[in-house]
């Protein structure tokens, strides 16, 4: 039963073939066997089984709902009331949160069961779940004697849901931390447009390009779980107001007629040949389900990434001083004085990935360095956001892979910081321009690992998504999951 | 006196301030904790206060709308477009790390207020701009030998930072600017200008020149919280640097603090030491967008602003300038005295106004109630007459009802029993006795009972009218009709 998708977990709990708590036992069982995969900072036993004794109670007086006792894993950046929530950080390893996140309240309130939280990377800052406090996740389709990397930095959630610990997840995208490690995992990972889904209670990273999403087993799975969490929250003045259709009711419809637009600046130097020919079997696929493909350019595209690694920082140098072992959290053992006290404190608390982009932030804020650098990144972000809006012109949706190759095993990943984040090139265009985006498993490569392609839609056109998405998914080279023990 | 003469010659001030009023509203600027002053520590603190993980700012609009308010009230150009920003330092007491403020995109840009100046013409003081901005909670560092307390009730309140262009010349400009703008933000209900209780703070940026030379190095004075330090700071600035300039030193731009027991300003910290607060764009708050016709609707509700108070109270009350201007100066004694005006609007003609009736009354409040609160350390607010009462008195003095002598006695009784005046003057039968025959036989009695002092009187003794003219009283109890008594008297003793 743990194996089985969302909806089709949903049907089973419906149709009282097991019942939550059965499930909920059955993941907390498979946790603890998978302890090696590290997917989770914090598991709640005892708080999951209680919900999913009053979820069986409720479907039981057909008071069911949307998720009634589906067990959920959550990213450890949304806030849970009293459950500890760390960011995967030191500088929060021991904060139980007063109040509940919008999203997960969501969630709990449609009837999910959380089993726990999720591992990630520290303060969402990584894309190979290695900078966390808690230690590195290991991707489920790792082989044995060579470990890969889930991806991240929601690489704890991606690796639970692939590791089949739990149902599905939640998780955040700021640059691509839900799209490629769902794509390193073979999952699907829905980032939705910015303002969809409401920031209050995330902890945050960047706030102007953070949004919360899923990473599920199926697409059909991520149009349930979105619809959920969707929705305007006035605690959050970024959030959008735009009505939420049924997304479900958009599995299965045809995208006879539709245009796909193939960026050809993702075509890029030393991709792989395997990831080439993922793309291509993405474009017959959508031209044999009725899709005209149409090159379209994306001009900016070149200086996303950078553009990307000045304003994500520049935010997080701001966002990140409130740990400063004050009110909450890690504070130094030793301390001469307030300013010895916050420099021990960050020192000690934050890791060196979190300690790089403090760094790059508060210099590329500095008098003297604003202009050029963060006063440039806005003006490149509007023309990438032009780019988008103009091809969008021209094409209902745009198709090129996720990351620009499949997942790596530890060991060998790049050991400079900037060759890191190139793993971000594909993804972080979604978020500067706000767009929704999802990867979808498409093939795998000659390593026998996943590789994903990504759609990317209009603004709040999470529809097209999952209709292109299960397009692909139906469609795809790619073994069932059901291969991961 | 437009310049100071020294030795080596004329000097020129020049002054700007930075005003912090706390707008008044009963939530802070992004969260819905309360802003009520005096309860006990920490205790109005809300989770986004606090900064915890995963808050986000929410504008309060009621503070937007007193912001609006202001810069109507302060003749500024509202700007329907305007932005926050986060300037980025530590502090313990600062928990975001950063406070939310106003860079480079205010809600309100120009402005002016008009002060009076020594020669009785009025001067205007331009305004730069005036933004929003959360306030910072209170580190206390006298509790405890080794460590400091935090407050976070005051973080996040909203403040108005008010900036002026450098405008004045004088620690009295500077001190009338403050009265006048303290009495407009009173008027308006936006600010309660209690610099007590901290609820308006003024940064001071002095320098001196020679007079037809560019600015001079200017020094900047933190967060002086009384008028009176206020001036008493730029006194010793300008001296401070009148002397160094004047010994061939060089003024260094620099932050400096206010000691106001030694009366002396000192360094705070250096141009080198200066921060760099590296400002931004808050990602968490959209762009503030106002509609015009929010911004008309507030219009309409300004009320009548001290100025144009003051000049009407002169031109159809006939006041003098003197009682117009201490009336006007306090919102809640201009309130007093125009219910106190209307209290017998049932008696007199409602369109005409009586400017004896007027001018008699300023002159109550201001001389006789105003002694009675004195004696009582009260406020206006406080007073144990009513306006309507002391309207009615004075009516009662105007119509000749009771005397102004009786009258005291009178508005004693009222602040002692709170009774209306005319019920007090009928139980204590106090009315004025303005019947000839009544005064004339007090008179002849008295008169007869120092035949003496009549015959000395007759031989040129002037003085002895007095002392007749109290024994008279005396027999009527004090309340003849004075100018009556002293007629009749005069008559009488030219018989």
């Amino acid at each position: 039963m743990y194996k089985l998708s969302l909806s089709d977990t949903k049907k089973a709990l419906l149709t009282r073939k097991f019942s939550s708590v059965e499930l909920t036992q059955c993941f907390l069982n498979r946790i603890e066997k998978h302890e090696y995969l590290n997917a989770f900072i914090t598991v709640c036993a005892d708080k999951a089984l209680e919900a999913a004794r009053q979820s069986d109670q409720k479907i039981s007086t057909n008071s069911a709902g949307e998720l009634e006792g589906i067990p959920l894993a959550v990213k450890d950046l949304f806030m849970t009331k009293g459950i500890r929530t760390t960011a995967g950080s030191k500088m929060l390893y021991n904060f139980i949160p007063p109040y509940e996140s919008t999203v997960t309240e969501k969630l709990l309130n449609a009837g999910a069961v959380f089993l726990g939280k999720t591992n990630m990377d520290e303060f969402a800052m990584g894309s190979a779940n290695i900078t966390s406090h808690y230690g590195p996740v290991i991707n489920p389709w790792s082989k044995k004697g060579l470990k890969l990397v889930p991806g991240g930095s929601s690489g704890g959630s991606a690796a639970a849901v692939a590791g089949h610990l739990c149902v599905a997840a939640t998780a955040s995208d700021t640059g691509g931390s839900i799209r490629q490690p769902a794509s390193f995992c073979g999952l699907v990972g829905l980032k939705p447009t910015y303002g969809r889904c409401s920031r209050y209670g995330m902890v945050a990273f960047a706030s102007s390009l953070d949004q919360a999403g899923a990473i599920t087993k199926t697409v059909r799975d991520a149009a349930i779980f979105l619809k959920v969490i969707f929705g305007y929250d006035s605690r959050d003045s970024t959030s959008a107001q735009e009505s939420v259709v049924d997304l479900e009711s958009f599995v299965g419809q045809s995208v006879n007629g539709m245009k796909i637009g193939i960026p050809r600046e993702y075509s890029i130097d030393g991709m792989s040949v395997d990831v080439t020919n993922a793309w291509q079997l993405g474009m017959d696929i959508m031209r044999s389900a009725g899709a005209e493909i149409v090159d379209v350019s994306l001009p900016h595209t070149k200086y996303a990434l950078p553009t990307y690694y000045i304003i994500s920082p520049a935010e997080a140098s701001a966002n990140l001083a409130r740990y400063d072992g004050v009110r909450y959290g890690f504070r130094t053992e030793d301390a001469k004085s307030l300013d010895d006290m916050y420099k021990k404190t960050r020192q000690e608390g934050f890791g060196t990935e979190v300690k790089r982009r403090i760094l790059v932030g508060t210099y590329v804020l500095s008098a003297g360095y604003y202009d050029a650098y963060y006063r440039k990144a806005l003006q490149v972000r509007q023309l990438i956001k032009k780019d988008f809006a103009e091809a969008f012109e021209r094409v209902d949706m745009l198709l090129m892979p996720t990351t620009p190759h499949s997942a790596f095993a530890f060991g060998e990943e790049p050991d400079d910081p900037v060759s890191m984040y190139l793993n971000d090139i594909f993804t972080v265009t979604a978020n500067m321009a706000e767009l929704p985006g999802i990867s979808i498993p498409i093939c795998l490569d000659k390593f026998h690992r996943p590789l994903g392609l990504q759609l990317m839609a209009p603004k709040f056109r999470e529809d097209l998504l999952i209709q292109g998405g299960h397009i692909l998914e139906q469609n795809a080279d790619f073994p069932a999951l059901e291969e991961i023990a | 006196m437009k310049y100071l003469q020294t030795a080596t010659g004329e000097w020129e001030v020049v002054i700007g301030l930075e005003v912090h009023a706390q707008v008044i509203s009963n939530a802070k600027l992004f969260s819905d904790a309360s802003t009520k002053f005096g309860v006990a520590p920490n205790e109005n603190v809300s989770f986004v206060d606090a900064a915890l993980p995963g808050v986000l700012p929410t504008i309060n609009s009621f503070c937007i709308d007193q912001t609006i308010k202001t810069g109507i009230g302060l003749n500024g150009t509202i700007n329907l477009v305007s932005h926050f920003d986060r300037k980025n330092y530590f502090y313990a007491d600062l928990p975001q790390g950063y406070q939310i403020s106003q860079y480079d995109n205010p809600i309100i840009s120009n402005g002016y207020v008009e002060i009076e100046t020594e020669d009785g013409g009025y001067k205007k003081i331009n305004l730069e701009r005036i933004h929003l901005e959360q306030d910072a909670g209170k580190s206390i560092h006298d509790q405890h030998p080794t460590q400091s307390y935090i407050d976070l009730n005051r973080c996040g309140i909203g403040l108005m930072e008010i900036v002026t262009k450098p405008d004045m010349r004088n620690a009295a400009e500077v001190s009338a600017f403050l009265h006048q703008l303290r009495s407009i933000l009173r008027y308006l209900k936006t600010c309660d200008g209690n610099m007590d209780e901290g609820s308006m703070r003024a940064d001071v940026n002095v320098s001196v020149h020679r007079p037809e030379t560019p600015y001079g190095t200017r020094v900047e004075i933190k967060n002086v919280n009384s008028i009176k330090f206020i001036v008493s700071a730029i006194d010793f600035e300008v001296n401070r640097q009148i002397e160094i300039l004047d010994s061939g030193g060089v003024i260094d731009q620099e932050t400096r603090l206010f000691d106001a027991a030694s009366g002396k300003t000192f360094v705070m910290r250096s141009k080198e030491d200066a921060q760099d607060y590296r400002y931004f764009p808050e990602p968490d708050l959209p762009p503030l967008r106002l509609q015009q016709s929010r911004i008309d609707a507030i219009r309409a509700t300004i009320p009548e602003l001290p100025r144009a108070k003051v000049q009407r109270f002169q031109r159809e009350l006939g006041l003098s300038f003197y009682d117009a201007t201490t009336i006007v100066a306090e919102v809640e004694i201009a309130d007093f005295y125009e219910k106190a005006l209307v209290a017998n609007s049932n008696d007199i003609n409602p369109d005409a106004v009586d400017e004896d009736f007027a001018k008699l009354l300023a002159n109550w409040l201001v001389v006789e109630l105003f002694s009675l609160l004195n004696r009582n350390g009260n406020s206006i607010s406080e007073s144990k007459v009513s306006a309507e009462n002391l309207g009615e008195l004075v009516m009662l003095i105007k119509t000749d009802v009771i005397s102004g002598k009786i009258a005291k006695d009178v508005l004693t009784i009222i602040w002692e029993t709170g009774k209306n005046p005319a019920t007090i003057v009928e139980e204590q039968g106090l009315r004025q006795i303005t019947s000839v025959e009544a005064i004339e036989s007090a008179l002849r009695e008295a008169l007869s009972e120092h035949i003496d002092k009549v015959a000395e009187y007759k031989n040129g003794k002037d003085k002895l009218f007095g002392f007749f003219v109290g024994q008279a009283m005396k027999k009527t109890e004090g309340k003849a009709n004075p100018q009556m008594l002293n007629d009749i008297l005069k008559k009488l003793l030219s018989e």
